[in-house]
């Protein structure tokens, strides 16, 4: 097997055994990503001489028998809306395109403990509004399954890297689904954490009650183990929960035995494609077969989640975004004649699209006259979510559903309607409304060869049953061994 | 739902951004399509409901009132598009 397939916690034994060194894998990534990143393009900038110095260091570190931390050395991608001091981070906007981040997010603190090495910054949509990744200011990222698809979005750079063996894993971020979406896509596990658990600081905001940074990896293990390295309260972060650090790994145990889960009947009903229904009964029929109970249950509230979430995500966003005023930071437009031209001009050249069509409905379901119409009825419907979540965690520990409506889609496929995109999200929507865990689990493929990915939502701060079900679930199953084709050549 | 072009261009004036003569049918036809979307909210009954502002309503988080000393204005201030001495600078212009 080579370097570039192993899981990080493989690597990490393989570290610990002296049968690789840090500069060995790091350079195997670096030459895999000249191999396939000009296919994929998954990455906006790579990092590899300060990479390649920071696993020198640590490889002589690590020889001298100096006490390391267990993932010293292994490398990692990011994604570019996730500041990491010194380097660029542009949110795949033309609007920060030279921004160079003055800090260290606090995510990236904790990866700069643990001395993980930084590959690059990856791929998004910009500002983290999409479902495709072909919002990014800069260019398309390819699925690594069949590169005329996208990877989804937002975070389609950092799915398509861990995919495609060029990240051995990735953070992401996930407002409405942009973690665990992608993951559906590209056939990786993506964990979207509860709202709290992981900082925000040093994440470029898009909608703050609703962001959350997580880990996108190649399995379960992985997963629990970056989620415990990026987790726990943070005083730079008002909305970060304090409750103690965890050992997430400690939840990687292979037994469902006496797990209640729930399907909501509403996420295999209409819109959802025939083969995606077929893998997610299938998922349910083996829990069964590992001894847990699975019984369809009701959400109807979750039909409005997706109405709810425009209304909030882009208030959020339109209030968010004023920041950029052409003077501070970011893109300066030339064409100056008054004062208001620095602001508008800048803005105007400096956001794509998609950005503007959300800052105009955001500031118009803010505006006065439609604030109580929108934005309240919007606030009191994310109260019917969550309490609609809350009374089905009475019955179940679980809810088991699609991440995606569909495997991936072709490239410009849904770049003209931009609520067709939107529907993209419907599957993973409710769960940021209401705060809550969910974890993309890749399961199967579709007569196309196209991963299919299923979802489990646990309750707020319960990660650990998610990676158990999540971890049984691969143990007694054998996607890994499906490899992505890059097939379809560049749309 | 749709909304008319003048509701664009007031919208777009309250978010300072321009939108060219040649967009305007586009951003109407789109934002019109989003705004029947969001209003599917109004199908839900929502007596009695208070808002969520939040999703996680756990805590309010306080911190220490302590003086602490960061002198970090040069490193904030390095990606601004134009400074002199320790201020954003732009062009002079009549307001």
């Amino acid at each position: 097997m080579e370097i570039v397939d192993l899981t990080v916690h493989e690597l990490a034994e393989k570290l610990e055994a002296k049968e690789l060194t840090s500069e060995e894998i790091t350079k195997a990534y670096f030459n895999r990503i000249k191999e396939i990143d000009p296919k994929v393009r998954a990455y906006i900038s790579t990092l590899e001489d300060d990479a390649i110095n920071k696993a020198k260091q640590i490889d002589v570190a690590r020889n001298k028998g100096e006490k390391l931390p267990k993932y010293a050395g292994i490398p990692i991608g990011i994604k570019d809306n996730i500041c990491i001091k010194g380097t660029k981070t542009t949110c795949s906007s033309k609007m920060l395109e030279n921004f160079v981040s003055p800090y260290d997010a606090t995510v990236i603190e904790k990866l700069n403990e643990e001395k993980l090495v930084y590959l690059g910054k990856l791929n998004m949509d910009e500002f983290a509004m999409g479902s495709s990744t072909e919002n990014s200011a800069f260019f398309n990222t390819h699925n690594p399954w069949d590169l005329s698809r996208v990877p989804g979005g937002s975070s389609g750079g950092s799915a398509a890297a861990v995919a495609s063996n060029i990240a051995p894993w990735a953070l992401g971020s996930d407002t409405g689904g942009s973690i665990r979406q992608p993951s559906s896509l590209c056939g990786t596990v993506g964990l979207k954490p509860t709202y709290g658990l992981v900082s925000r600081y040093g994440l470029v905001a898009f909608a703050s009650s609703l962001d959350q940074i997580g880990p996108i990896t190649k399995d379960v293990t992985d997963s629990a183990i970056l989620l415990s390295i990026i987790s726990g309260h943070d005083e730079k972060d008002s909305t970060s929960d304090n409750n103690p650090s965890k050992d997430y790994t400690k939840s990687l145990i292979n037994d469902v035995k006496g797990m209640r889960i729930g399907i909501p009947k509403e996420y295999i009903g209409e819109g959802i494609n025939e083969e995606v229904k077929k893998a997610i009964l299938d998922v349910a029929k083996k829990y069964e077969e590992l001894g847990a109970t699975v019984e369809e249950c009701s959400f109807e509230a979750g039909n409005y989640a997706l109405s709810a979430y425009y209304i909030i995500a882009d208030a959020e966003a339109s209030s968010n975004l004023g920041r950029f005023d052409g003077i501070r930071y970011g893109y300066r437009t030339s064409k100056i004649e008054s004062l208001d031209d620095i602001y508008v001009n800048s803005r105007s050249e400096g956001f794509g699209q998609e950005v503007k069509r959300r800052i105009l409905l955001g500031t118009y379901v803010l505006s006065s006259g439609y604030y109580d119409a929108y934005y309240k009825k919007a606030q009191k419907v994310r109260t019917v979510i969550k309490k609609a979540f809350d009374e089905l965690f009475e019955k179940y520990d679980l809810l088991l559903a699609p991440t995606s409506p569909t495997t991936a889609f072709k490239i410009g496929e849904k770049t003209e309607n931009p609520v067709e995109m939107y529907l993209a999200d419907i599957c993973t929507i409710p769960v940021n409304m209401a705060g809550l865990p969910g974890m993309n689990v890749p399961c199967t493929l579709d007569s196309q060869g196209l991963p299919i990915g299923f979802q489990l939502i646990g309750k707020a701060f319960d990660e650990e049953t998610i990676i158990r079900a999540a971890y049984t679930y691969e143990q007694n199953s054998n996607f890994r061994e499906s490899k992505p084709s890059f097939k379809g050549g560049k749309a | 739902m749709s909304i008319s072009k003048e509701e664009i261009m007031h919208i777009a004036e309250l978010s300072d951004l321009k939108i060219s003569d040649n967009e305007i049918e586009k951003y109407k036809k789109d934002i019109s399509e989003i705004l029947k979307l969001a209003n599917e909210v109004n199908n839900v009954n929502t007596d009695g409901m208070d808002e969520t502002i939040g999703a996680n309503q756990k805590c309010n988080a306080f911190r220490k009132d302590e003086v602490k000393n960061s002198n970090k204005r040069e490193i904030l201030m390095q990606n601004a598009p134009s400074k002199e001495d320790g201020m954003f600078k732009i062009p002079k212009m009549s307001l």
